[in-house]
Formats: C-alpha cells, structure tokens, sequence
C-alpha cells in the first residue's frame, strides 16, 4: 500500500512538472496573420518621451503590446548585431516620419523595435548610430524572440489594437519591405484604418 | 524516510522538465539566409588559457582577408588592441558578433583602439563570410596554418580545432589588460568590453 502511494506522490509531481512546463520550454510559431501575440512582457521604456509617445506614462516594469496607446503596432524584431537590420534602419526610420507626418496617421500607428538578445545598452547603441526616433527595447535573453519562434531578423510584425483592448495580428513577414510607402499602404488596407 | 527520496527524486525530475536543458536562440540576421550551420550546443569552454592578464601579449603576424599582413606590434605605442577570436565563419553566433563591432568604430576610436577579428578559418572563407557582414571596419586575419598557431600560443585553440569565443584587451605597452573566454555559445554582452576600454583609459 505505502509502493501505492509513493508511485502516486512521484506521478502527480511529474505530471504538475509537465503541466507547468509547456509554456516555459515550448519555443513559439511566428505570429501568424488573424491571430494573437503570444504573452510578451516587454521592459518598460526607461526615457519618458518612449513612454508618452507610447502611451505608458504611468507604468513600471513591463509592459505588453496591446496596452499601446495605438490602433496599429508595428513591430519590428531586430539586433545591433543583423546587417540586414543595419541596412535597413534609415529606411524603418523614413516609415517612421511617414506616419508622423501624416495628420490621419499620427497618434494611431506607433512602432517599437525589439532588440533580439540584444542588452540595454545594445539597442541603445544602435538606436544612437542610427538616429532611430521611436523606442527600441532590449530582450536580452532571447525570451521574446523565443516565444515569436525564433524568427530570423529584421522580422515585421503588424497588430491591429481594438477598441475593448482585443488585438488581432495583421501583418507578419520576415525581411526588408518594398518601400515606405508600399509598406505603410498595406498595413493601412490590412488594419482597416482608411 | 524513504518517500522523502522518493519526493526529492520526483522534484528534480519536475524541475529538468520545467528548465530543460534548451537549444539557445540567436537572433540570426536574414543576411546569411539559411546558410549558417547549426552548430547545436557546444561545450562552453574547452581549452587551457596560456595567457594572464597582467602578462605580455604573444606577438603574432597573419595574413588578413584584404591581403596584407599584420603584426601585433605594430600596434605597440600607438594603439590599444582588441582582439576578438570567433570560433568558425558560418557558426550561429559568430555570424552575429562581427557585424555588431562593425557600427561602433566611433566607440573603439574614442578609446584609441584598435579590433583585430581572427578566426581558424581560411581566407576564402573568410573573405565569403565576412562579405555578408557588410564593409568591415577592421582587419579580419586568418589563423588557418600552422593551424590554429595563434590560438593555441594564447591557450583558446579547443580541442576540435576551431578557437574559443574570447576577447583579449591589450594595452599600448603590450600588456594583456582583460581576457574574457566566453561561453562559446553566448555573444559576449558589448558593454563589458566598452567597460574594459575604459578602465585603460583611465
């Protein structure tokens, strides 16, 4: 009777040692078009101008996607270590004026970049090289990218925020966009927004 | 008693599921499309340092990718050196530690530095790989023969051949200042070495 119980005790630990461990060690699938983020806790951005541009004045810790004070989110997935993103930037930044500049664009598409394994102090060296003028924040240890499946970088992610604080993922692509303005009219059309 | 093994037995056994021992991610830049080989997880660390900091740099000339030879002491009173040995061209992590030093010349410039990359690698590999990197700012040499020679004089040639990912910070004098023989499956974080320079500075 006592083998009974200890070949009990040791299933339920293995079996609340399995159930605990799905979400921890399982790698995620690329965000796919029509679906959701998986549950990324992002570090807060530590300079108030992030902060407010995204809408967060008030928050500590991390934060999550869909508290963007934003109809459309674009993220992109990226190192100071990726040529590509290197590349790239000037270009990101030019999309970035290009929704400034636009009166029926600005205040509702809001873009941050996340730094794949990158430290603090490495996105904000490439944030400093390359002038890049919305937030860029660190994932270090890789737990972001891990949950977004391991995508290569620059990766391109678009979610649309509802009003009742539902998102829906309306764009996911790896690699460089065919041009600003190609780019900002297909999440403009995919979002919605005009 | 013996059910408390028996509970210590099944809490280990949980905590290996829950914190597996994973495969790690890299945030490989779309530069090297599928072209980089997976290594999977290595050995840390598999050498025995020869050098301490403190003690004198071993010289060395190899042949850089551009062509032309450089020698450790032709930095000797002009420059501090920064030597960066990556394990093998088209590896996961190495792939994505060069093109990083390549933004921040600005960084090395200020602490009147100098980065020497060297690998294992021959140079038509080299010239191949590091051309997905961009226009490197510093000279890429070649330690491929005798083998390894380089590594092996500072102690970081590891037993497969290929060289432990490490930094080695060497003052105007010749003086090794910093050794950090990093986990080779890990990018070195860039702010430790910035800290490095620092204290050189200073």
């Amino acid at each position: 009777m006592k083998k009974m119980q200890k070949i009990l005790v040791l299933m339920v630990v293995i079996m609340t040692g399995l159930v605990f461990s799905v979400p921890a060690s399982a790698a995620g699938m690329p965000p796919a078009v029509g679906g959701q983020l998986p549950d990324m806790k992002i570090a807060m951005p530590r300079d108030s101008g992030d902060k407010a541009y995204l809408g967060l004045s008030f928050g500590f810790g991390s934060f999550r996607i869909p508290q963007i004070k934003a109809k459309v989110v674009i993220v992109e997935i990226f190192s100071m270590y990726c040529p590509y993103c290197q590349k790239e930037a000037p270009i990101v930044n030019q999309l970035y004026a290009g929704i400034e500049q636009n009166p029926a664009l600005k205040g509702k598409i809001k873009m941050i970049g996340i730094g794949a394994g990158n430290s603090l102090y490495e996105v904000e060296t490439f944030k400093k090289r390359y002038n890049v003028p919305f937030p860029l924040l660190p994932d270090g240890d890789y737990v972001i990218h891990r949950q977004l499946g391991e995508v290569r970088t620059p990766y391109f992610i678009g979610v649309k925020i509802n009003p009742d604080g539902s998102h829906q993922v309306i764009y996911s692509r790896l690699g460089a966009f065919d041009g600003v303005d190609q780019f900002l009219s297909t999440i403009i059309k995919l979002s919605g927004l005009q | 008693m013996k059910i408390f093994h028996y509970i210590v037995f099944s809490l280990t056994a949980a905590a290996l599921i829950i914190f597996p021992c994973g495969q790690m991610a890299y945030g490989l830049s779309d530069a090297y499309k599928n072209n980089v080989y997976q290594t999977g997880q290595l050995k840390p660390k598999d050498s025995v340092l020869k050098v301490k900091v403190g003690s004198k740099a071993p010289d060395f000339t190899l042949k850089a990718v551009s062509g032309e030879k450089v020698s450790l002491k032709q930095f000797r009173g002009k420059k501090n050196v920064v030597i960066s040995f990556v394990p093998a061209a088209w590896t996961p992590v190495c792939s994505d530690q060069w093109p990083g030093y390549n933004i921040v010349k600005d960084i090395f410039d200020q602490h009147d530095a100098i980065l020497l990359g060297i690998t294992v690698d021959n140079i038509p590999t080299l010239f191949s790989w590091t051309n997905q990197m961009g226009n490197l700012w510093f000279p890429v040499l070649s330690d491929f023969w005798p083998h390894g020679k380089v590594a092996a004089s500072y102690g970081v040639l590891r037993s497969d051949g290929t060289s432990e990912r490490a930094l080695i910070v060497i003052d105007k004098k010749g003086m090794i200042r910093y050794i950090d023989v990093h986990d080779i499956n890990k990018r070195p974080p860039f702010e430790d070495l910035v800290r490095e320079l620092e204290k050189i500075k200073k």
